[in-house]
């Protein structure tokens, strides 16, 4: 537990630890507001859409709180000090060896996919995905105002990823995580030498297939299967869905796609834990 | 008492000098509020009214101003660091060691550039969920938040660039770890899904691109240097006034009319 509390008072992780503090308060102050206008029917803030001058109203407040963030910026730099350790040297591996903390949910993602899917194609995935939410959210209702029940989708899935996709391993890949990247508890030491059996095996050997080739197929045809849920969906309900007639093919694709993506993630998370499973489909040029 | 303090405001408003800084007076009048902000370069990307909702701290929790704000600290303790560092694998930790110790407020100049450098990582984050729960990215504002993506994209790799400049242990081994990645890149990196073998090697892909060697070393460090010094900053600034600048031509601040 000391050991935990160390970490936790670590001077490059007080912004982890700021931003777990800061997100609940956040998220409480919006989802309130949220709630109040669901109820109220008109959102709080079509009340307050009389003008005010920028000068003096708005400029005051950006300067009160310039003033605020300095004063917290101040105290902080001069409470804590930014940490430096001895001189590099590339002969010296620390273990564990961390990226700095806003990177740690990728490099906690690696526990669970290869370097080029964790490190690669999933970031690149996030980005294009955070440019494409305006372009294929076509939900007119909620622009400009807090709200819950007007986009509830959108909302579960975006809180779903930062939270628990993005904070969450960020969290654990910094506070959880020891030598060797293996998981110690906040009240373990973390002891290098700490002995994890290797039995994760792949998907296709839980399932009697134990040849290269048909494993190879097995594999494929899992990961295919798992993305073709989305047009299986698509052409089941189309007749009788209005929204997906409105989403429009292309667009549901590519939502489809993301969504799948992402839920991936979760999803190999749960089967590692559960089933020890390695690699859903290993093939000779890349592993999933 | 108030006669005379308004006869000597008059005489600070009302002469040569202040008008010629100012171009207007400081009566208590809507049209002075307008020029206040029109006439002033730093206070112009305002407009010169908003709605009422929009300066309220519950609505936008001030996190882009912010964020901007932070932005402005470590440029101005950058710059200020500058003069100590020399950017080789020789001085570079021994310059930081020196600023620590030797020099009037050196510690506190590093400490203001490294956590005004977090909080902007925190305050852009924050700034991205407020702008996703208020459905701000919606018509007519979708171009505005793929900027903000790229802005964010942007605040992290600054951040990185920089990570690596104090050359100690913890610099040397998180970016050891952060650019390992790009060696997995498909097909442009050599330990990459697809790589055209013997063509992309480990002394030509992405990650030797990245770092001038094949391992995190001196050319590394001057390479960062220049991104984290120059070109990003440029890079930032440039889609920072292509950002603003969006804010108002796309209406201005969201609301729900």
């Amino acid at each position: 537990m000391e050991h935990f509390l160390e970490l936790v008072t670590k001077p490059d992780n007080v912004p982890i630890v700021a931003i777990v503090l800061l997100l609940p308060l956040f998220t409480w102050l919006a989802f309130s507001q949220g709630r109040r206008n669901d109820r109220a029917g008109t959102p709080a803030e079509a009340a307050l859409n009389d003008k005010v001058y920028c000068w003096p109203y708005l400029c005051r407040n950006e300067f009160l709180c310039a003033i605020i963030i300095m004063l917290v910026l101040g105290i902080w730099s001069i409470t804590i000090d930014a940490p430096l350790e001895e001189p590099s040297d590339p002969t010296k591996t620390p273990n564990p060896s961390k990226a700095p903390w806003y990177f740690l949910a990728l490099q906690e993602m690696l526990v669970y996919f290869d370097p080029w899917i964790a490190g690669v194609v999933l970031p690149g995935l996030i980005i294009a995905g955070l440019i494409a939410i305006p372009y294929i959210d076509i939900n007119p209702r909620g622009k400009g105002y807090y709200t819950l029940k007007e986009r509830p989708f959108a909302l579960i899935t975006f809180c779903f990823g930062f939270f628990v996709l993005w904070i969450v391993l960020m969290v654990v890949g910094t506070f959880l995580r020891g030598p060797g990247w293996n998981f110690f508890a906040p009240w373990k030491e973390w002891d290098p030498h700490k002995v994890v059996p290797l039995t994760n095996v792949n998907l296709s050997y839980l399932f009697g297939i134990r040849n290269e080739q048909p494993a190879g197929i097995f594999g494929l045809c899992a990961v295919a299967g798992y993305f073709a849920l989305g047009p299986i969906y698509y052409f089941l309900k189309r007749g009788t869905s209005k929204f997906l007639q409105e989403l429009g093919l292309v667009r549901y694709i590519v939502v489809s796609f993301l969504l799948l993506t992402m839920m991936a993630l979760p999803i190999k998370m749960i089967l590692r834990w559960t089933l020890n499973i390695k690699y859903i489909w290993v093939s000779p040029w890349f592993n999933i | 008492m108030n006669e005379r303090r308004n006869g000597l405001k008059e005489k600070i408003t009302n002469n040569p000098i202040w008008q010629s800084m100012f171009r207007h007076g400081y009566e208590k009048t809507g049209r002075r509020y307008t020029l206040q902000v029109l006439q002033n370069v730093w206070l112009h990307l305002h407009p010169p009214r908003v709605t009422r909702h929009a300066i309220n701290f519950r609505f936008t929790w001030c996190m882009g101003g912010i964020t901007f704000l932070m932005f402005l600290v470590t440029a101005v303790t950058g710059v200020l660091l500058m003069f100590y560092y020399r950017p080789t694998a020789e001085y570079a930790f021994r310059d930081i060691q020196y600023l620590e110790f030797d020099i009037p407020f050196g510690m506190l100049l590093r400490n203001m550039h490294r956590w005004a450098a977090h909080g902007m990582v925190i305050a852009v984050m924050l700034h991205m969920f407020r702008v996703f729960l208020t459905g701000s990215y919606k018509k007519p504002r979708e171009f505005n938040w793929g900027v903000g993506v790229i802005l964010l994209l942007v605040t992290f790799f600054l951040s990185f660039t920089g990570y690596l400049l104090p050359w100690d242990q913890l610099a040397f081994w998180a970016v050891t770890v952060g650019t390992n990645m790009a060696r997995a890149t498909p097909v442009l990196g050599h330990e990459g899904p697809f790589h055209p073998q013997d063509i992309v090697t480990q002394s030509n892909d992405v990650r030797f691109a990245l770092l001038g060697g094949t391992i995190v070393g001196p050319s590394t460090l001057l390479r960062f240097y220049i991104l984290h010094c120059v070109a990003v900053p440029l890079l930032a600034s440039v889609l920072m006034a292509l950002h603003f600048w969006r804010v108002r031509k796309d209406g201005g601040i969201s609301g729900p009319l």
